[in-house]
């Protein structure tokens, strides 16, 4: 049973680097650098380290990259590759490593200067075969397609769309780590570029450097470190495909099934949740994923996240530090639900802290809606 | 005896001869796409190939944008074959703007840079 390993890691660390434009920067020297950020936080030194968890969007062997530069043996490490929700997924083999004593501090850690690189979206792999002929513009097209089939089955519209990229800039525009904090207005989001339809240029994530980190340990010596900790009470993972064309259902992701199972093993229902962070590299994405967690019914994403539903002062606190679309995007955003959930619960959220946020949800998505990472993050006064 | 090619080969092989040939689980009766060595309905491994009837309906659709100079819009989408297998796929022949779900099309093999391809048109009629 994973209830099990219900409240036995958590975070007693948080760190991230190069937010926006990281000129002179690699990759690897943002990770590291958001890695002794995570470790000042939580008063631990590199050499504490002994279990790693990271994947990059360079090299084929990224965690043993990562490993080698920081300069750590590692005795376990875990680099599995599930696109942005890899770093949600570490919570759970995290949790595992440390309650079989495989490690005593596991440090989760990534970084890509992906803005001043390339200045584009990336994408770590090569088109899929029976896609790449039509020359599919990903990650975009894949989100278009569901974002597209969505609005034909359930009246969804442009403009629900549009008030996810406006609430999201709401909640960025008091958050000064936030990449975009101007005014955004649901008119400006219609009338941007369009780029692959029906979305347009501010119906995507930004492209920005930028790194995260994230230390835990077990459960039983969380309490000796500076911080309060947050305790992991529930993470679950479910994969759908790989390739969009694969997606048997383009409305409803495998969120509603890795949702389903945190939910349980933490023991608590959406309506207990006091924020809500996923992994918005879209507008649609924050539609799909807060009706498969079960926050609204199948269909009524769009009503729900409109007019200001989601946005500071709304029904429900999403992507409180401005997400993806409006805080930093670097390649992939899976690690930042965790840091911006974390700080939430601890009270020190560089943005719009929250009063009294004991639960809170880290969610990440991978691929082209295909690997769907559930984590449900808590204080003390859950376990 | 039928002469070895692999799943991907052969769907390939039908193309070049301007056929759809799609695998059909011998156990579980049902087709699938893409093209492999099980059935991923079943996890079956006796398949047999069918011709598709070339008929279909847009499952769902986008619009790349793109810059005149580049080549301009076109259309990428999936469509669903009759045989219930979906693929991605392209429709020519009107605007990418007019591609609509549950638009029905003709699905034929055609090029896309010198290669054979899936490809719909508007149905007739």
């Amino acid at each position: 049973m994973t209830d099990n390993l219900r409240g036995k890691s958590a975070i007693v660390g948080v760190g991230h680097a190069g937010f926006g434009e990281a000129h002179g920067f690699s990759a690897y020297d943002i990770m590291a650098q958001s890695t002794h950020a995570a470790l000042n936080d939580a008063g631990l030194k590199l050499s504490d380290v002994d279990g790693l968890f990271c994947t990059m969007m360079e090299d084929s062997m990224p965690a043993l990259m990562a490993a080698e530069y920081l300069g750590i043996q590692p005795r376990y490490i875990d680099g599995t590759m599930t696109g942005g929700s890899s770093f949600v997924n570490y919570l759970t083999s995290a949790t595992m490593a440390l309650e079989a004593g495989l490690c005593d501090v596991a440090l989760i850690c990534y970084g890509s200067n992906q803005r001043t690189a390339s200045g584009r979206l990336v994408t770590a792999s090569k088109l899929p075969p029976y896609e790449g002929l039509y020359s599919p513009r990903y990650p975009i097209s894949g989100y278009a397609l569901a974002a597209a089939r969505h609005m034909y089955e359930y009246g969804t519209t442009r403009e629900n769309m549009a008030d996810v990229a406006v609430a999201a800039r709401a909640w960025a525009s008091h958050n000064p780590e936030a990449f975009m904090r101007d005014p955004l207005t649901r008119e400006d989001v219609l009338s941007s570029r369009m780029v692959g339809d029906p979305l347009t240029k501010l119906d995507c994530c930004l492209v920005t450097d930028g790194g995260g980190a994230v230390i835990l340990v077990r459960a039983d010596r969380a309490k000796d470190f500076p911080n309060a900790p947050v305790y992991v009470l529930g993470s679950a993972a479910e994969s759908s495909h790989r390739q969009i064309s694969q997606m048997k259902d383009f409305t409803v992701t495998a969120a509603k099934d890795s949702g389903k199972r945190a939910f349980a093993m933490a023991g608590v229902t959406p309506a207990d949740i006091d924020v809500v962070e996923l992994y918005d590299a879209f507008t649609i994405n924050t539609i799909l994923f807060l009706e498969d967690l079960g926050f609204c019914k199948k269909g009524e994403g769009g009503a729900f996240v409109s007019d200001g539903r989601i946005a500071p002062g709304g029904n429900l606190a999403v992507n409180t530090n401005g997400g993806g679309l409006s805080c930093v995007h670097p390649g992939m955003y899976g690690i930042f639900t965790i840091i911006e959930a974390a700080r939430q619960i601890r009270g020190d959220a560089p943005g719009m802290q929250l009063d009294g946020v004991e639960l809170a949800v880290a969610h990440g998505n991978g691929g082209v809606l295909s690997s769907q990472v559930t984590a449900i993050l808590g204080a003390a006064s859950t376990v | 005896m039928e002469r070895a090619l692999g799943p991907d080969a052969r769907f390939r092989e039908g193309l070049s001869n301007g056929q759809i040939n799609l695998p059909r689980c011998d156990g579980c009766d049902k087709p699938h796409f893409f093209p492999r060595i099980n059935c991923p309905h079943c996890g079956g491994t006796a398949l047999t190939w069918h011709q598709a009837l070339g008929t279909g309906e847009v499952h769902t659709t986008t619009t790349v944008r793109r810059r005149p100079e580049s080549g301009g819009d076109y259309n990428v989408c999936m469509v669903e074959l009759s045989e219930g297998v979906r693929m991605m796929s392209r429709v020519d022949g009107i605007a990418p703007a007019d591609v609509k779900i549950g638009m029905p099309v003709a699905v034929f093999v055609g090029d896309i840079d010198g290669a054979p391809a899936v490809l719909c048109k508007p149905a007739e009629g």
